[in-house]
């Protein structure tokens, strides 16, 4: 029974294809509309949360920007940062430029980093090839360095740059490893310098090169993330004593906390543009409604007939509320396509991951079958309560 | 025919009366009518436009509920029944056949015929081997995916006779069923009817051709609600 009503509801719908189409034009751009939206904006939203957890979860970062007494924090301050509870460890960065060579090629502004080991054993895929900085590395003071790839395309083209030597401020490096392309994190985009390429020294190094011996910027690994905002209070008290309370010597961000704040702001602008674009679906909802309404008054010596033949009010109404919830449901699997269709596009675009969200396309599929039902109730019902003898006699 | 459902009452009507509120002012269409089809009869019930033949079509059909009076289809009394019950004995009971043939244009007469059957719930594969054989009981062997708008005015009512049969009805009744066709092609439905008859079907025929109330082997008159057995002579 409801077979026979699925198909001639389809039967209906396919032979007044014009019609129909217009009819669920309304829904499948309000579909498209919220499909593309959602997926989109969850596309980019992963790409954020990706490029932030590069850094690893757990990691609280300060800079230092000092008074005018202190311009950055002492080995006494990082000793005292370091034995708080649940810091796991310390990974101070010392950053500047100088010109880099290797013998023959000279390139101008090169930044230089200094970093500890601790930075490459948290970094996953930070290499493409060679090694990364050891503890072995800063105990010795070796003179190894990793650079990235800006760098090696301009001094080493076509050569494999492992085993050379780099000179760095008139000292004599040897690379031990390449940072891959496109692993820098935000951060370190955010600190750096110049775009002419970038070498990693030991920090110890690297803080001898500049001649200080104080640091402002520093990574500080935390073992218990659910503990974060505790252990940031602990240490913004070490950085207040050691800065005499002067609070805007130093800036502590808390990226998971960023991320978090950006999540929420994100997920209310897309629920309130779906909002919006589900205004679409109500006009549409209307306009399934308003052809339902023809339908039953066009078909209403189809109706007396198929009573006459002994079907009951509610078969009727069965096949026409089938009807409207068939055509809300087409437009929204069109809408569904087109969206996901569109928000590939926009991924491409914005060079950012395309993925299908299977919770975007339920919450389309689920809203345009209620969509459905409520504006092919009234519709349905009105075909159900037709006399049988004034709908024969409409003929 | 079996023996024992010889004489067999079909329908049994006493006193019906269908009165219409029109504003206000009521109008009697049916006043008093008493009718009894025994099974296997073919019954015309003859009158004037105006007389009330549509209301009384429509009662017995059941598609309409009489004012007062008691009605007995089938041995049911079907008075009081609710509008699915009523969709129920119109199934099972009744064979409708109308004067425009009533066929949805979008079907083929296989599909046609088959409506009925999905009404009466007839499981899908049993329904399309019943229809078929309906409408080669009326010579349409030929026509089975031919739409409506590719038959005859005269195919088009074997097709709609057909469906009336496939439920094997108790009753068919057929309103002006010639009224839309020529003469000839007329003849040959009623020469249909006939066969029907003889098979042992019951039909009841409402009309207001002598000519064609001819055909029935018994003719009642109906003249401003009131129903008189008589030949067409006294029409």
């Amino acid at each position: 029974m409801l077979k026979e009503s699925l198909r001639m509801s389809w039967q209906n719908i396919r032979a007044n294809k014009m019609r129909s189409f217009l009819t669920i034009l309304g829904i499948v751009i309000g579909v498209t509309a919220i499909i593309a939206l959602i997926t989109t904006v969850e596309g980019a939203t992963q790409e954020m949360t990706r490029q932030f957890s590069e850094l690893g979860a757990g990691k609280v970062s300060v800079s230092v920007s000092g008074t005018a007494l202190k311009r950055g924090l002492t080995e006494a301050d990082l000793e005292r940062l370091s034995e708080l509870d649940n810091v796991e460890s310390l990974d101070p960065t010392v950053s500047f430029t100088r010109h880099v060579s290797n013998g023959q090629r000279l390139t101008e502004n090169v930044t230089i980093e200094g970093r500890n080991a601790v930075y490459f054993q948290r970094s996953d895929g930070l290499l493409s090839a060679g090694r990364g900085l050891t503890p072995m590395d800063m105990d010795r003071n070796s003179h190894v360095c990793v650079i990235d790839a800006t760098l090696r395309s301009a001094l080493y083209p076509g050569e494999d740059p492992i085993g050379q030597t780099l000179i760095v401020g008139g000292q004599r490096f040897t690379i031990v490893g390449l940072l891959s392309d496109g692993s820098e994190d935000v951060m370190s985009v955010m600190f750096s310098s110049g775009d002419e390429g970038k070498v990693i020294l030991p920090f110890l190094t690297a803080q001898r090169m500049v001649h200080s011996n104080s640091v402002t910027s520093l990574g500080i690994y935390i073992h218990d993330t659910t503990r974060t905002d505790e252990t940031i209070d602990d240490i913004e008290g070490v950085l207040n004593a050691a800065f005499n309370y002067k609070d805007d010597a130093y800036r502590v961000i808390n990226l998971e906390s960023l991320l978090d704040a950006m999540d929420t702001m994100l997920g209310m602008m897309t629920t309130m543009l779906a909002g919006i674009a589900s205004i679409a679906l109500l006009v549409g909802g209307i306009g399934i409604m308003n052809m339902m309404l023809v339908s039953v008054s066009e078909r209403t010596m189809e109706i007396g007939l198929r009573k006459a033949l002994g079907a009951r009010p509610k078969a009727i109404q069965v096949q026409f509320l089938l009807e409207a919830v068939m055509l809300s449901l087409l437009g929204g699997v069109i809408g569904i396509l087109l969206g996901n269709m569109l928000s590939l596009v926009f991924a491409l675009w914005l060079e950012i991951d395309f993925t299908l969200s299977a919770g975007a396309i339920l919450l389309a599929f689920l809203f345009s079958a209620t969509v459905g039902v409520i504006f092919g109730w009234a519709p349905a019902r009105k075909a159900s309560q037709l006399n049988p003898i004034d709908a024969l006699r409409s003929m | 025919m079996d023996e024992k459902t010889l004489g067999e009452k079909i329908l049994i009507m006493d006193d019906i009366t269908k009165v219409y509120d029109m504003g206000g002012e009521k109008q009697t269409v049916l006043k008093g009518i008493h009718l009894e089809v025994s099974k296997g009869e073919f019954v015309a019930v003859l009158g004037p436009s105006g007389s009330g033949k549509s209301t009384l079509m429509n009662i017995i059909g059941c598609l309409d509920t009489p004012t007062s009076g008691s009605y007995v289809l089938h041995g049911r009394d079907v008075g009081g029944l609710d509008e699915d019950a009523l969709a129920g004995v119109r199934s099972k009971e009744i064979g409708f056949i109308f004067q425009s043939f009533q066929l949805l244009p979008r079907l083929d007469a296989l599909s046609n015929v088959e409506l009925p059957l999905i009404y009466s719930g007839v499981p899908a594969h049993e329904r399309s081997a019943l229809a078929e054989k309906m409408l080669v009981r009326v010579g349409l062997k030929e026509k089975l995916h031919h739409y409506p708008n590719q038959l005859s005015g005269g195919q088009q009512q074997r097709v709609a006779i057909a469906r009336a049969l496939c439920n094997n009805p108790a009753i068919l009744l057929a309103d002006e069923p010639t009224g839309a066709l020529d003469q000839q092609t007329g003849k040959q439905v009623m020469s249909l009817f006939h066969d029907l008859n003889e098979e042992g079907h019951t039909i009841l025929m409402i009309t207001h051709d002598q000519g064609i109330a001819r055909h029935a082997r018994r003719i009642v008159r109906l003249l401003d609600g009131i129903l008189s057995e008589g030949g067409v002579e006294d029409a």
